[in-house]
């Protein structure tokens, strides 16, 4: 059998994260190819519904990027984002879904950082193994 | 409604995405996912047939929506978004899949998982494009003025040229004067030009254009608003002189008893507590120093203020703060040194005799503290003094540069630096013996390696390759250096009775708390991140912000003025034609669902949301001027009623679901 390759559904920021995943492109930093980036103009767009979403439709793992704390394109953006992951953490931990959801900073300038970060979460998710959600979690 | 009808484009962009993947292959793929059209791959989508294929097949085939799979939409968004618009379509109807920055690039080693990850984004894209609708965007007006922030060389060239364009400048500088660094040094290398005679014009030039407004002495604090119309906040520190009475006629600095190390002199020789930064400071118009006025800190003297001929002297002065109306920022704050006491090997601060360059600058420099002469230090009753003129000098490059432990870049300026000190040296000592110990030397300028041949072939200048890796004070205040050779591959022990640091460089003191309020990113090294380092090397993530000169990362005197130029042209051109257009990714509430809870009210960093009753209902309303399109709201709302257009909970889960789900039939 060959090796189980999860799916993992990355959410960027525009103005920091996706810059830095585009500098980790453009640096030809290698990386599995086991995330799909989803761009938004800011992390705190990103709803609990949508990261569960991603479990639920058939993703192994979910990682959030932003702006580091401070930084943020939209002044305090990140911090909501930061408070929503800390309620999101505990109410995964209630479904057994822990180290699934994962939110990360990572500067415009941070394409190396990316690069690391996507080969450790995706190591990580291998040894969580694939995601199974039975009907009537759902 | 209208029947969606998708048109998908795949770009090979050459080899960079052909050759990883197939595009033909895939393209065969996607025929079969819903609502697709035409699916097609061209070599260069970007190209000017690339584009005429999507115009053409846009009428040919009717259609209202466009996926283009090529670079990231940080490139090319603008190019296709043109085409729509050239072809009849909302730009606002393309979706853009990142298929080079995000798959090929990165996973080069793995073609064929490189190409089920592009069929499984290219077909996200698809669901999420059935869901686009069309935007419209308003044009806003914009102010006709700059704020240039930093007045050294950068910010000059920046300010002549956008007053000269007819922009209204502020030209926003900390210290009393203008003239930054540049107006510290001696010579400029590889010319030898007198650094003061060619700056000193532009400064005279600048406080004598009307479309100036100098503002010295002074600090950003706050910046509000949106590009095209900022609102600044200033802090004009207290002067404790008005500026308007005084003529500048310097007898108050005459008679200050009080005596302060002077900045300017890098600590080498003193200033008064009431001050001009230098003598050809501009304005020229003192300030007092309340750290170090006698009055100030003790309650007696008041010198000054007996002698001054106007009545100019204002110990009740208070900082004032001024608000500007700008419509675009150039950001020109600079550099500093990097604090070489941190390099305890070097003992910078424990021994005298170890200077930087920008020390043997002033010492120099006919107006410094020595009146020019080069000399060693020496300390009497704590205070700093003119010591012998110097038989050997020691010049050390990469002085905490290119230093894992210190600051890994290249400071582009220490070669050249040290190059000029062994002249300075050579030429005002003949008789001396000048060392430099170098790491490479990185001669890359026009005249550069001219320069480094002349100054080596100096019968007095000796070249080792090796840093020391430790100096040692002797009793009389000399120096002995350690250092490995590894041209001779030999260990020396050089005495020396001056060393020149040529330290590494770095962003300027505040400039992250500063990088914070114009909200736009750094690189590793701390310096503003400019938008695309070869193609948008002036502009930043934030519209209407530019970064000029060493601020952008490290640059000589030419390159400096260069890339001034370049920001004050980037800023002309953003306000030339009057208007901007604004965000379309706003927020907007439907009516019908929203309850009035208020927690989007909660989480807007722009107070772009009040709940406002109508019909006895409390409903959310959403301020479009002051939105600025994060979508925090959207994401906060518990019922679903507060979207963000073009990022729209539809638009984004139909998205997430199909990345999820994969590539299935």
């Amino acid at each position: 059998m060959s090796e189980f390759q999860p799916k993992i559904v990355v959410f960027a920021c525009n103005w920091c994260s996706y810059a830095g995943i585009d500098l980790a492109g453009s640096s030809r930093l290698e990386y599995p190819p086991n995330l799909s980036v989803v761009r938004v103009m800011c992390s705190s767009r990103v709803s609990i519904e949508m990261i569960l979403k991603a479990l639920e439709r058939g993703a192994d793992g979910v990682l959030v990027t932003g702006c580091h704390p401070g930084d943020c394109h939209y002044i305090t953006g990140n911090y909501n984002t930061l408070r929503r992951y800390h309620l999101l953490r505990k109410m995964l931990e209630d479904l057994g879904l822990n180290g699934r959801v994962r939110l990360e900073w990572i500067s415009a300038s941070e394409g190396e950082r990316f690069a690391q970060v996507a080969k450790e979460f995706v190591e990580e998710i291998k040894k969580l193994g694939p995601l199974i959600i039975r009907e009537e979690v759902v | 409604m209208e029947e969606v009808r998708i048109g998908i484009y795949i770009c090979h962009c050459g080899k960079n995405i052909a050759g990883v993947i197939n595009p033909k292959r895939i393209v065969e793929h996607l025929s079969r996912l819903p609502n697709v059209v035409v699916a097609k791959e061209y070599l260069y989508m970007c190209s000017s047939p690339g584009q005429s294929l999507i115009e053409e097949d846009i009428k040919e085939y009717n259609l209202n929506r466009i996926i283009v799979a090529a670079c990231s939409p940080r490139m090319h968004e603008p190019t296709f978004q043109s085409a729509l618009i050239r072809a009849g379509l909302n730009p606002y109807l393309l979706e853009m899949v990142n298929i080079r920055e995000h798959a090929t690039w990165v996973h080069e080693r793995d073609p064929a998982e490189t190409e089920q990850k592009v069929i499984g984004l290219i077909r996200a894209a698809v669901h999420r494009a059935i869901n686009l609708y069309p935007l419209e965007v308003e044009r806003l007006p914009v102010v006709k003025s700059v704020l240039v922030v930093g007045g050294g060389i950068a910010g000059i060239r920046a300010s002549l040229d956008l007053a000269k364009a007819g922009y209204k400048v502020y030209l926003v500088e900390k210290n009393q004067s203008i003239g930054g660094k540049m107006a510290q040094l001696d010579k400029t290398f590889p010319t030898l030009d007198c650094s003061q005679c060619i700056l000193t014009p532009m400064m005279v030039d600048v406080s004598n254009n009307p479309n100036i407004i100098l503002q010295t002495y002074s600090v950003v604090e706050e910046i509000n608003g949106r590009p095209g119309e900022f609102e600044v906040k200033v802090r004009q520190k207290a002067r404790y002189v008005d500026w308007d009475a005084c003529t500048g006629c310097g007898t108050c600095v005459e008679k200050c008893p009080a005596r302060v190390p002077s900045e300017f002199d890098e600590g080498l020789g003193t200033r008064k507590a009431i001050y001009f930064d230098f003598p050809q400071a501009i304005p020229r118009r003192p300030v007092i120093d309340p750290d170090h006025c006698l009055y100030l800190i003790k309650g007696v003297c008041r010198v000054c203020e007996k002698f001054c001929p106007t009545g100019a002297i204002k110990f009740e002065d208070e900082d004032q703060f001024l608000t500007l109306k700008v419509g675009a920022i150039v950001v020109a704050t600079g550099y500093q040194l990097y604090d070489m006491r941190k390099m305890y090997e070097y003992g910078y601060g424990k021994y005298r005799n170890v200077i930087t360059g920008m020390q043997l600058e002033r010492l120099s420099s006919a107006n410094g503290p020595t009146s020019g002469r080069i000399t060693t230090i020496e300390i009497e009753r704590g205070k700093i003094k003119p010591g012998k003129e110097p038989e050997t000098v020691a010049i050390i490059l990469c002085a905490g540069s290119r230093d894992e432990n210190h600051i890994k870049y290249c400071c582009r300026i220490g070669c050249m630096a040290g190059l000029k000190h062994a002249y300075y040296i050579a030429h005002a000592l003949p008789n001396s013996k000048i060392i430099i110990c170098y790491t490479d030397i990185r001669a890359f300028g026009k005249g550069f390696e001219e320069f480094y041949q002349r100054i080596r072939s100096l019968p007095n200048v000796f070249m080792v390759r090796g840093r020391p890796m430790e100096i040692f004070e002797n009793k009389d205040g000399s120096l002995i250096l350690d250092v490995f050779d590894s041209n001779t591959n030999r260990r020396l022990t050089i005495n020396a009775d001056l060393v020149v640091l040529e330290t590494a460089l770095v962003p300027p003191q505040g400039f992250e708390e500063f990088r914070k309020i114009l909200k736009i990113s750094c690189d590793p090294g701390g310096f503003g991140l400019e938008l695309h380092p070869k193609l948008k090397p002036v502009e930043t993530t934030v519209d209407g912000i530019y970064l000029a000169g060493f601020i952008q990362g490290p640059k000589d005197i030419p390159d400096t003025v260069a890339h001034a130029g370049a920001a004050a042209a980037a800023a002309s051109a953003f306000l030339a034609k009057g208007y901007i257009e604004s965000i379309p990714y706003l927020a907007h509430v439907d009516e019908d669902i929203c309850s009035g809870c208020g927690v989007c009210v909660s989480v807007c960093p722009y107070d772009a949301i009040t709940i406002e009753v109508t019909d006895g209902r409390r409903l959310a309303k959403v301020n479009s001027v002051k939105c600025k399109g994060c979508g925090a709201c959207a994401a906060a709302c518990p019922s679903g009623a507060m979207q963000q257009h073009y990022f729209t909970d539809k638009q984004i889960l139909s998205e997430v679901s199909a990345l999820a789900e994969g590539v299935v039939a």
